[in-house]
């Protein structure tokens, strides 16, 4: 398994072809093609609704795509042969309601996936969580149970837990969603660390200055499908498509959401 | 009378507390207590049935809920699984097992395992060993829907979050759900094993030595000798002796398991 950003830049990490999923009637993704280089950081943006946290739970298989192929690192994790279990150590997933364990304290929190999955020893799976938690500035809260931890605590924690299993990449959904708002920087600033350590990263996001900062690429989505993708100050700074527009001028400037051109729907 | 709605609360509170008294006196001077002592607490009864309450009863009692308990749990846990599995007959099995063992009275339960076991085994059975099925049986019952209960209960966002570090469905379930589950229906757990602990007074129509009296069998028995109802006084307190602690240590775990959620 190799450290984060040890691999070669440029080659296809994360590769998404004709990807649809549907919930009974609803078809939530409607075609997905998408390449994530090593190294490079993804921002998914688009309105609530649009399939992008689908998108990101389709890549390690959280849900199950109706049809198409998902590969990571050249593993075809659609295919029903492949371990799952194996390919998603290799992948950190990062939880809008941060899910940490609440029977367990932060430190256990971190090692148990560590000794079950990956077979370590309690002194390395400790030394490697400890060092997890002070790279997220959370050391002193080891033997904190989550409730007692504030959100953003517990949203680094579950970065730092992440982490520890030394996943070559990242997908975070929605990370900051659910958080106060003095409480996002902090966060963000882990993310923003770990990109220019050269982690692989996937984000699904509302921030758009984050996006705007650290993403390599933007990818829009609206109604299941990829509307505009390039680099963040393309699709963020000069849209092309009215869809991109309209979205952008809600989030950046909610109260003036009701001057221009805005359909209404709603996602 | 027009009074603000705080006075009214305090007057209603008053009566209350009028009504509490009056009735206290009207049982204390009403009823014939030096005859009541005399039916439910002659000492000499009292004493004669030291240490044998102790001794055999409560400690038979004791032993035949915790054995009963724990197998009752173990496969209440394997029922509770079975209702959650993906494969439909073993969630028919789980559901039929419930609603029989949970909709019969338990000592027709008991009545027929005292009648079919002998017929299915011969004596090959020792008493303990049919005690401990005859009270897992039914208990395992209500256990099952506890438990079904409790790991629902645990977030969807828990198991998505133990396979996404990689674990199996099995190691998520085994060192993420059960024990939040289990933290979960604490309570409710409780309350069953307070219920089975009263239920093994009914296990009486197995058929039991002298040795294997239980506390409610125990007390009957003395009654009948002594014709004093003390027994059953005794007998009575000294199920509470184990219930009333049992009710604390829980209260105790629920406080210290809430610091952790």
């Amino acid at each position: 398994m190799s450290e984060p950003g040890t691999r070669p830049d440029g080659e296809v990490e994360i590769e998404v072809v004709d990807l649809h999923k549907s919930f009974g009637d609803l078809e939530v993704l409607v075609g997905i093609d998408l390449e994530v280089r090593t190294g490079e950081v993804v921002c998914v943006v688009g309105p609530s609704g649009s399939g992008k946290s689908t998108l990101l739970r389709c890549i390690n298989q959280l849900e199950e795509p109706t049809s198409g192929t998902v590969r990571v690192e050249g593993t075809e994790l659609t295919d029903p042969d492949v371990d799952i279990d194996a390919a998603r150590r290799r992948i950190g997933m990062v939880f809008q309601a941060f899910n940490l364990f609440p029977h367990l304290r932060v430190l256990d929190n971190l090692t148990i996936a560590q000794r079950r999955v990956l077979k370590r020893d309690k002194a390395e799976a400790e030394r490697v969580a400890t060092a997890n938690l002070e790279r997220v500035g959370l050391l002193d809260k080891a033997q904190a149970y989550p409730a007692q931890l504030s959100g953003g605590q517990q949203q680094r924690a579950a970065i730092a837990r992440a982490l520890s299993m030394e996943p070559d990449l990242m997908l975070f959904d929605e990370p900051t969603s659910s958080l106060d708002p003095e409480l996002v920087g902090d966060v963000l600033a882990v993310m923003r660390s770990l990109a220019d350590e050269g982690m692989t990263m996937m984000v699904v996001t509302h921030e758009m200055s984050f996006a705007r900062d650290v993403a390599d690429r933007v990818i829009f989505m609206d109604e299941g499908a990829i509307v505009e993708e390039g680099a963040p100050q393309q699709v963020l700074g000069s849209p092309q498509h009215r869809r991109t527009q309209t979205f952008l001028q809600r989030v950046l400037d909610p109260t003036a959401s009701h001057l221009g051109d805005v359909d209404d729907r709603q996602g | 009378m027009n009074l603000s709605p705080r006075r009214r609360a305090r007057v209603v509170r008053g009566v209350q507390y009028a009504v509490l008294v009056v009735a206290v006196l009207l049982l204390v001077l009403v009823a014939d207590w030096q005859r009541l002592q005399q039916a439910f607490f002659d000492p000499t009864v009292a004493q004669s049935l030291f240490p044998r309450v102790l001794t055999t009863a409560l400690k038979n009692t004791v032993v035949y809920t915790v054995l009963g308990f724990s197998f009752g749990l173990g496969l209440g846990l394997v029922l509770a699984l079975m209702k959650l599995s993906s494969v439909a007959p073993y969630r028919w099995i789980a559901t039929v097992y419930i609603e029989i063992f949970r909709g019969l009275p338990a000592l027709l339960v008991f009545v027929a395992f005292g009648f079919g076991v002998p017929i299915a085994f011969g004596t090959l059975i020792p008493t303990l060993t049919s005690v401990t099925l005859a009270l897992g049986l039914v208990g395992a019952a209500y256990i099952a829907e506890t438990i079904r209960a409790g790991i629902e209960a645990v977030p969807r966002g828990q198991v998505e979050a133990a396979r996404s570090l990689g674990m199996s469905t099995t190691w998520a379930s085994v060192s993420i759900v059960i024990p939040q589950a289990f933290r979960i229906i604490l309570p409710p757990l409780t309350n069953e094993l307070i219920l089975l602990t009263k239920d093994s007074s009914l296990i009486y129509v197995l058929g039991l030595s002298l040795s294997q009296f239980d506390l409610t069998y125990f007390g009957r028995d003395a009654l009948n000798q002594s014709k004093s109802m003390t027994a059953i006084l005794v007998a009575g307190a000294c199920y509470l002796i184990i219930t009333v602690p049992l009710s604390l240590v829980v209260r105790r775990l629920e406080a210290r398991t809430a610091e952790a959620r």
